[in-house]
């Protein structure tokens, strides 16, 4: 079984190449459509300067002899210099940013699973008592909410009001400038884990499966651990994936509004400035972290369910 | 000394938006010890749901009222924890459907554990010794392996017997067969139902058997009961009511039921009409729209039938004339 | 209850035959006209709709008027200023209903835009089955695992930050669901029995488009449509709080959220209108789908 999963996992890695040459190509030409250039922000360049700038970063050659070299870079780890942060290269600029961002996401999501989750079942096994409805009608609450207005209301709240917490910046990872950006991206996602959990939990419940086991004489606290939790969370699993990487591209806002330097900004200045190199260097690096993601929930619906792990081969 | 088991006035309702489907209507009968009894209908005649009833185990939106006495003593709408005691120790069910009946994501020896470590105490390794004589009393092939596979993995007969298996690891006084032999291929079907003949003679289990089927009901079982619309059509031993039905539906299913004498060119003779509506309650025999020897009597007077005397009976105007 | 034991009574089985006929729409509009929540949804809707049409017309203050000696005014009665003003001194009243006309056509345009694409694209593929299909779905699996949210904030640096584009860059990302949830309606129907009968019987193409296979891709559809439709208003919103979306002198709800976070201590009262809007915006639209799902397919109730 191990090596069956190890080989599904192979062969979904090499079919994950030309999917990301799908990614850099489009990206590539995308930026290169756009009207405009990098250096059109600092004002009345000497046209002279502007040419040695184009030429300095390779930007004088045919279209496609760049992307040639292009690709043939990012195959060895280099996305090129960036444009607009000049005393960088790409590939150090996501060195920083990405860890910020995937703390963030990271941490978020562990509290939208955790409550979220408990939330969830917990309603499902109240259905259509107070607690189901007080629930449902929070996460409906939460996704109708935009994260963008939780985020500044939090700050002003807690930050400003209270001065409990810093209303912004990163200041290298403290525990107290993390609350309120975690806060603000896992309420979203708590609120659409609870639904799907209780979802997945009503729909189970039905089953036949599960009568059988109450009819064993089993107490419901068993029923539920040992037949009902693991088939339960499946619809979760296939959320969690993307979700995760979505919680990260989704965070552009948050490090705006928390001043974080985080993939998210970058990313911004860099399509706000056609900074082409730094754009296409992160969504590589996201494209490749969903499918990365993909397939680790594509391996957890193998271990939650018995019957997965024959189909993939 | 009381019946095993003992069913008075049950009724189960279904709250369905704004309707209430009645799925049994005031049943009364008895189960006693040692019998093994058919409980005969059509499908929506309200077998299921009374078992599903007399052991808790109906949906959400259903509720059962009358009384269900287990040896005297009342298991209807009684707590949790009280029916723990008795499910899957004494009173055991197995159900139609062996595929969605068990849990896909758990290995089948460990399903059948379950009620042995819970019932009677056992650990670990003493349960799965006695999964695994389990499966060997249900003639599973290969037991050992069958322990450590997944339901989806078996065929559907290996997966009745493992229900089976299931119900019977505590030697419970009553075995709810519903439909156990559905699903099935016919030569499987009578390797199942020789089964469960013979955890009767062995184990001395009483056994109610649901089913569709009048022919598997005769094969098996020593009392038949017929359902129609939620209630008691007719009762008595299997001979009685295939010598002798007294009531015409009985009658009906009888003539239906095709037979190696009977002339394969002429057609069978089927009841006509359709089931009546669970929604509704009509004030007479709920078998008159289809009866051919209704009377003006039937449609607005029902007749009533008593079979916990146990003597042969049946609930039509025709007997009581 | 077991849907197998409901189903065992002969009405509901016919109910639950999972076919859409003419009285099962019937029944599912009855069923959704008794769902509240959905009903007065649709009601609120119809009313910030019909708000965003008329104030911005008949107002006393205009959009665009600003007023110096009127910056960052409270809500009050007095002088037409509901909602108070913004730092410009602009009613906000009358611009969180022109902002609404805004997001609400953004929502609407662009999930038009993704229906098509999604439901033609959907459709072909499912209707012509094998190797096209196998093609034309594995391309939809790349694009899943594209990062949409920064395609589509590429599409709108690049092609510059036009209404119209707004609609197009989210329309074209966020048609790949609805492709899937037609396609796999397409397949499952097509492989029905009854339409087997009806190729046997030499019922035309279009004539079985039309009479089975439309019918039972409606439903799924239209729920999704709804569900697409207040994603898409989110969608708009994070964009123009980047600064990317709709750029004044229009204005959307997200882009009244942006600039009232600048005045967040002085003048809360600029997110509370904006805000609140959009999330019963999306509250309503989210009821409706709900309320929708439940009454195509009382199955999934309970």
């Amino acid at each position: 079984m191990l090596r069956r999963m190890l080989a599904f996992t192979l062969r979904r890695l090499v079919v994950a190449i030309p999917t990301l040459l799908a990614i850099a190509t489009a990206s590539f030409f995308l930026m290169r459509a756009a009207p405009g250039g990098p250096f059109d922000t600092e004002a009345d360049l000497d046209p002279e300067v502007l040419e040695n700038l184009y030429t300095a970063y390779g930007l004088d050659k045919p279209l496609l002899e760049q992307y040639g070299v292009y690709l043939a870079n990012v195959l060895k780890g280099d996305f090129g210099p960036s444009l607009v942060y000049e005393d960088f290269n790409v590939t150090e600029l996501i060195a920083i940013g990405l860890p910020v961002s995937a703390r963030l996401g990271v941490i978020a999501m562990l509290v939208a699973l955790l409550l979220g989750g408990t939330c969830g079942i917990v309603a499902a096994l109240r259905h259509n008592r107070l607690f189901d409805h007080a629930t449902m009608t929070m996460a409906m609450t939460g996704i109708a909410i935009p994260s963008f207005v939780t985020a500044p209301i939090l700050a002003l709240f807690f930050g400003l009001y209270l001065k409990l917490l810093p209303v912004a910046g990163w200041n290298d990872g403290a525990a107290a400038n993390m609350v309120l950006p975690v806060i603000a991206l896992a309420l979203p996602q708590l609120a659409i884990i609870a639904r799907l959990m209780r979802g997945g939990m009503l729909e189970v419940l039905r089953a036949n499966f599960v009568r059988t086991a109450r009819a064993k004489g089993l107490p419901e606290r068993q029923v539920v651990i040992n037949h009902v939790l693991q088939s339960a969370a499946v619809p979760l699993v296939g959320y969690l994936g993307p979700a995760l990487a979505g919680i990260m591209t989704g965070s552009l806002v948050i490090e705006l509004i928390f001043d974080l330097p985080g993939v998210g900004r970058y990313f911004i200045q860099g399509a706000l400035n056609r900074d082409y190199p730094l754009v296409m260097g992160i969504v590589i690096v996201y494209g490749t972290l969903i499918i990365l993601l993909n397939l680790l929930s594509d391996l957890a619906y193998a271990a939650l369910d018995p019957r997965v792990r024959r189909t993939y081969r | 000394m009381s019946p095993l088991l003992e069913i008075r006035g049950l009724s189960v309702r279904f709250d369905v938006g704004d309707a209430t489907l009645t799925a049994v209507r005031d049943l009364s009968f008895d189960i006693a010890e040692g019998q093994c009894v058919g409980i005969v209908g059509e499908s929506g005649a309200g077998k299921s749901q009374t078992f599903l009833a007399a052991l808790g185990l109906l949906a959400e939106n259903a509720k059962a009222e009358g009384s269900v006495r287990y040896r005297g003593r009342e298991i209807l709408n009684v707590p949790r924890r009280e029916l723990d005691t008795l499910r899957g120790r004494r009173i055991a069910m197995v159900f139609q459907d062996p595929l969605s009946g068990l849990t896909p994501t758990l290995r089948v020896g460990r399903q059948i554990e379950e009620a042995a470590r819970r019932h009677l105490g056992m650990n670990a390794r003493q349960a799965r010794a006695k999964a695994r004589e389990m499966l060997e009393t249900v003639r599973m092939p290969d037991a050992e392996h069958c322990l450590d596979a997944y339901p989806f993995e078996l065929s559907g007969g290996m997966r009745q017997r493992v229900m089976i298996a299931l119900g019977m690891i505590c030697r419970p006084d009553l075995l709810i067969a519903d439909e156990p032999t559905t699903a099935l291929d016919v030569t499987i079907q009578a390797q199942i139902l020789g089964l469960l003949a013979e955890m009767r003679r062995e184990l001395n289990t009483s056994i109610v058997l649901i089913t569709h089927d009048l022919a598997v009901a005769a094969g098996l079982c020593d009392r038949i009961m017929i359902l129609y619309n939620g209630r008691l059509m007719e009762s008595g031993t299997t001979s009685e009511v295939f010598t002798s039905p007294k009531h015409p539906y009985t009658a009906g299913l009888l003539a239906s039921l095709p037979s190696l004498a009977s002339d394969p060119a002429t057609d069978l003779p089927a009841i006509s009409g359709q089931p009546p509506d669970a929604f509704v309650t009509t004030p007479g025999c709920a078998f008159a729209e289809r009866c051919l020897q209704v009377m003006d009597r039937c449609r607005i007077e029902r007749p009533v039938l008593a079979a916990h005397e146990g003597r042969h009976a049946a609930a039509c105007h025709l007997n009581t004339k | 209850m077991s849907a197998g034991g409901l189903l065992q009574s002969p009405t509901l089985r016919r109910a639950a035959g999972g076919e859409l006929s003419g009285s099962l729409w019937r029944q599912a509009g009855r069923r959704f006209r008794r769902n509240r929540a959905a009903m007065g949804s649709i009601g609120v809707l119809l009313t910030i709709a019909l708000a965003s049409v008329l104030v911005p017309a008949l107002w006393p203050h205009a959009v665009e008027d600003a007023s110096w000696e009127n910056i960052l005014l409270p809500p009050s009665f007095e002088n037409w200023h509901w909602f108070g003003t913004d730092a410009n001194g602009r009613d906000q009243f009358v611009r969180v209903f022109y902002g609404g006309r805004i997001s609400l056509t953004i929502g609407l345009m662009t999930t038009l835009v993704a229906l098509g694409i999604g439901v033609g694209y959907g459709a072909i593929a499912g209707f012509t089955g094998g190797r096209t299909d196998g093609f034309m779905m594995r391309f939809v699996d790349i694009l899943y695992s594209l990062p949409l949210l920064f395609f589509i904030i590429i599409l709108v640096t690049v092609f510059g930050r036009n209404i119209f584009l707004i609609f197009v860059a989210i329309g074209t990302v966020e048609w790949l669901t609805l492709s899937r949830i037609v396609r796999g309606q397409t397949l499952s129907v097509k492989a029905k029995e009854y339409v087997e009968s009806a190729v046997a019987i030499g019922l035309s193409k279009p004539a079985i488009l039309r009479r089975y296979i439309i019918p039972n891709v409606v439903g799924p559809v239209v729920v999704y449509v709804t569900l697409l439709i207040p994603t898409n208003i989110l969608i708009e919103s994070y964009l123009s709080f980047i600064g990317l979306g709709v750029q004044e002198p229009l204005t959307s709800w997200g882009l009244l959220i942006s600039q009232a976070v600048g005045q967040l201590d002085t003048a809360p009262w600029l997110i509370l209108f904006p805000a609140t809007l959009l999330a019963i915006t999306m509250f309503c639209f989210n009821f409706i789908g709900d309320g929708l799902r439940d009454a195509l397919d009382p199955s999934a109730r309970q």
